[in-house]
């Protein structure tokens, strides 16, 4: 191509006017071998928008969703909270007095006498194995002793 | 929207995302990982997608604002990286460039311009978009964006001059 046509495109070119096909025209000039002297000044511009172009992109798209495990561990401690807080609260009120209204007042006391009485023999058979210890101690010298 | 029909509507154009976070962000992995959170943002944006007329253009727009907030944000924490000094090893593309001395300069060049500027030439220049895209992705006037691609594109020049004229690298 003669060099005064590329001068006409480069004069367009740097002020801006020239359409995107002159530009690919002016490319095409520059970065084939035969560039007359005086134009070669031009031509790193162009070889060098050309190598650009060539550049990519290589890393890969990480498109799954980042998905948010600890949110929903979060909803699930809250509703399990909540149900918990809930059951306790719902039988905490049935336990308030669960034997009302089943037996008298009288049938109650002589429970209460019953256990006393329980609790008071009890004790004294404990204080009897109090003596069949004293008795195993002194078993257990003689059995050391021989 | 399916991940499939999703990654069909993105996989076009996530070079140019990829192109244009670099372009403003200078260092690769900084570009990559802008990239990823716009697709990853677009991506939550499924299921509106489908009223956006341009998603490409929505997507560019995007990018160039979550850059523009990074680079200010670096500002902020007075955290000034110079990641022109860094080599990167496994860029291709790098290494092809440092082969050729005079096509880094223009690269170099580019990185001094002010952030428009940069954008502009790098949506034209390198993506080749229409300047009514570029004044939808930019949300500029379409006469604007023609005088800084202009002014762009002759600072580059002035400066191309300078370095061939003093065979300074």
């Amino acid at each position: 191509m003669e060099s005064a046509k590329i001068e006409e495109l480069l004069e367009k070119y740097f002020e801006a006017t020239a359409t995107v096909a002159e530009e690919e025209t002016l490319r095409k000039y520059f970065n084939q071998e035969s560039v007359a002297t005086h134009l070669k000044t031009y031509a790193p511009m162009f070889q060098y928008f050309s190598s650009a172009k060539n550049e990519r992109f290589t890393k890969q798209i990480p498109l799954k969703p980042r998905k948010n495990y600890l949110k929903w561990a979060a909803v699930a401690a809250v509703t399990i909270l909540a149900i918990g807080v809930y059951m306790n609260w719902s039988s905490g009120t049935g336990t308030e007095d669960p034997w009302e209204g089943q037996y008298t007042q009288a049938e109650i006391e002589s429970a209460q006498e019953a256990l006393a009485m329980l609790g008071m023999n009890f004790q004294k058979g404990t204080e009897q194995l109090y003596h069949l210890e004293k008795f195993e101690e002194t078993t257990n010298k003689f059995l050391i002793k021989e | 929207m399916q991940q499939s029909e999703f990654l069909n509507v993105v996989m076009p154009f996530k070079d140019k995302l990829f192109r244009l976070a670099k372009r403003l962000l200078v260092s690769t992995q900084e570009a990559e990982d802008a990239t990823q959170e716009i697709l990853l943002k677009l991506w939550s944006k499924k299921k509106v997608m489908d009223s956006y007329n341009n998603v490409e253009a929505f997507a560019m727009t995007m990018t160039k604002n979550f850059c523009l907030d990074r680079l200010k944000s670096k500002q902020a924490n007075n955290l000034k990286l110079v990641h022109s000094n860094y080599a990167e090893e496994n860029s291709g593309l790098q290494k092809q460039l440092e082969a050729k001395d005079s096509v880094g300069w223009v690269q170099r060049i580019m990185e001094e311009l002010p952030e428009q500027q940069k954008l502009v030439l790098q949506l034209r220049d390198v993506e080749e978009y229409d300047f009514d895209e570029i004044s939808q992705m930019l949300d500029m006037q379409p006469t604007a964006v023609r005088v800084a691609l202009s002014r762009a594109r002759k600072a580059v020049r002035e400066k191309l001059v300078q370095k061939h004229r003093y065979g300074i690298g």
